[in-house]
């Protein structure tokens, strides 16, 4: 029951956003937009620097990788570099393997109880929802550079001509929209119907995904329904690009919408789960090297303990232990 | 091992600082709009300086309008189109826009570069201008 009411608020919210954004539009507001972007992005920059920062704070007294392999030990057992690295070029390598192809998601198992008895199988739809949702985000985000680049980036460029090749449609689709949506849709229907994910997911994970989503559904409609002047969008952005930020000019309500999701989006980000952006260089299971054995890790906050060893004790108590008839090591 | 942590922490938050803030400092804080020029004989020679609609729609959706003058000339065989205030164009690529805009180059172009965008029609289509060169 409460987790469907998490769903709905967080559809509230997005609404609530969207008329506000719209009510911004509408007023004579648009002022707002020579200083939301600063206020959005100066929080996301220090919000991302300080979590960084605490994370880092965090005392690690040991090495703790979450080994999926076998560690280095004997010459003649084989050992796993990669899922368990012994050294700084597994970790890189298995760190590059996580960022880029999210490995630790490919390894997703599904149980299913068949004549009473547990079956594990492999479950790959995270991961390849996951993935495409991710690598789309980044086509869409590194498109946006042509707004903010003057020239305009020949990368960018190029990018934008290979994600639209299949050239549907003036302006052409790119592909990239349509991947994040799939991907998106993917990942809110999980949350949505799997029993086990609904009863774990939180406002703030319905909130997020539906934040991103009312982002690329704005921008589509911008594109391909209700085209606005671009060149008017580009000079408001190269504006605030280069500190003399610009009233946008007529804007439309569904650009000042998708400006306001974006704005709430990174200002929002670095407090959010989506704080994994960065949290994934610092997780201590997958950026650590194994090598807990071959090296000597002291705990450094340690309080020194007074210890009585028996030698200490044996010297003490020799004469009466000797007296007592008890057995001693050193006569 | 302390101090190597802290290394390697900062060195990607600059990484990610000078990243992020691409924008601000590849430009170096300079931009120019692009100047559209109109000057050319065929809109010199009209008495109402108006383009097939008013330029603020223009802006916006010539790219719609374009798209949707193709399929109407080449699908549905209608090749005259009415603007708003009942003046009547071909619904050409070649034959209209470019007519009036002979300047690409220093029309269409200007204002394209400046977005980024490549339209591939004159992959196929000509530009007058450029063939009496
Ligand atoms: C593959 C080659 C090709 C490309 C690319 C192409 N066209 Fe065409 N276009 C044609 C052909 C062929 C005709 C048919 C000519 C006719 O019937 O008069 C045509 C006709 C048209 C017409 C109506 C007739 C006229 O004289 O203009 C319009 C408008 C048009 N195209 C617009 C566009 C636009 C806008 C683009 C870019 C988004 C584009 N075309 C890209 C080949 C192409
Ligand atoms: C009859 C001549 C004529 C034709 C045909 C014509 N235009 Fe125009 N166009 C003009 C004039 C004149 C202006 C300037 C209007 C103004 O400033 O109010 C203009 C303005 C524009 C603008 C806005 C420029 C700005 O100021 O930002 C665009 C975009 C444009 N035209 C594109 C096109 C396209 C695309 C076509 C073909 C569908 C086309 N024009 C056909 C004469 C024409
Ligand atoms: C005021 C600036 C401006 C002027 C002038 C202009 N355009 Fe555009 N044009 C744009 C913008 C902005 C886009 C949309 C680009 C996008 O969405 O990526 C566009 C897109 C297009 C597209 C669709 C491109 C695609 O990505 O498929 C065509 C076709 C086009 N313009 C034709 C013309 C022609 C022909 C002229 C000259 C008569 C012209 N434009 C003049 C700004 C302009």
């Amino acid at each position: 029951m409460k987790q469907s009411v998490n769903i709905l608020l967080s559809f509230i919210a997005i609404l609530a956003i969207a008329l506000a954004a719209a009510a911004a539009g509408r007023a004579d507001a648009p002022g707002w937009f020579r200083i939301l972007p600063y206020a959005a992005f100066g929080l996301f920059l220090a919000g991302f620097v300080y979590r960084v920062i605490r994370w880092a704070k965090a005392p690690v007294p040991f090495r703790i990788p979450a080994t999926c392999g076998q560690g280095k030990s004997l010459p003649w057992i084989k050992s796993n570099p990669l899922d368990n690295p012994a050294g700084p070029l597994g970790a890189i390598g298995r760190m590059a393997a996580e960022i880029f192809l999210f490995r630790s998601l490919f390894r997703n198992s599904q149980t299913e109880i068949v004549d009473g008895r547990p079956v594990y199988g492999s479950a790959k739809w995270l991961w390849f929802f996951g993935l495409m949702f991710h690598g789309s985000l980044l086509v869409v985000v590194l498109r946006h550079l042509r707004f903010f680049t003057e020239p305009v980036l020949p990368a960018v460029t190029g990018l934008s001509a290979l994600d639209g090749f299949l050239e549907i449609g003036v302006p052409a689709l790119y592909l990239s929209d349509a991947t994040l949506l799939a991907g998106l849709a993917f990942l809110f229907l999980r949350r949505a119907v799997l029993p086990q994910v609904r009863y774990i997911s939180l406002f703030a994970d319905y909130f997020a995904l539906l934040l991103i989503a009312a982002v690329a559904a704005t921008g589509l409609l911008m594109r391909h329904f209700f085209p606005v002047d671009l060149n008017a969008v580009k000079t408001m952005a190269m504006g605030w690009a280069t500190f003399a930020p610009v009233a946008p000019k007529d804007g439309s309500v569904i650009l000042y919408m998708h400006l306001c999701f974006v704005f709430i989006l990174i200002a929002w980000l670095p407090f959010s789960k989506l704080m994994h952006l960065g949290g994934i260089f610092m997780s201590p299971t997958r950026n650590m090297i194994n090598n807990n054995r071959s090296l000597r890790h002291i705990n450094p906050w340690n309080t020194p303990v007074k210890v009585h060893t028996y030698k200490e004790y044996e010297d003490e108590f020799r004469d009466k232990m000797k007296a007592a008839g008890l057995p001693v090591e050193k006569e | 091992m302390k101090q190597h942590k802290w290394g390697l922490i900062l060195l990607g938050l600059a990484i990610f600082a000078i990243a992020v803030t691409f924008p601000f400092w590849y430009g170096k804080g300079k931009t120019a709009p692009p100047v559209l020029s109109l000057e050319t004989p065929e809109i010199a020679g009209l008495a109402d300086k108006k383009c097939v609609e008013d330029a603020v729609f223009m802006r916006a959706n010539h790219m719609k309008m374009l798209q949707a003058w193709r399929d109407e000339a080449v699908r549905e065989g209608k090749r005259v189109y009415t603007a708003n205030d009942g003046r009547t164009f071909e619904k050409s690529l070649t034959g209209s826009c470019l007519q009036c805009h002979s300047n690409k180059e220093h029309f269409c172009d200007r204002c394209h570069h400046y977005v980024g965008a490549a339209p591939s029609c004159f992959d196929c289509h000509i530009v007058p201008a450029e063939v009496k060169k």
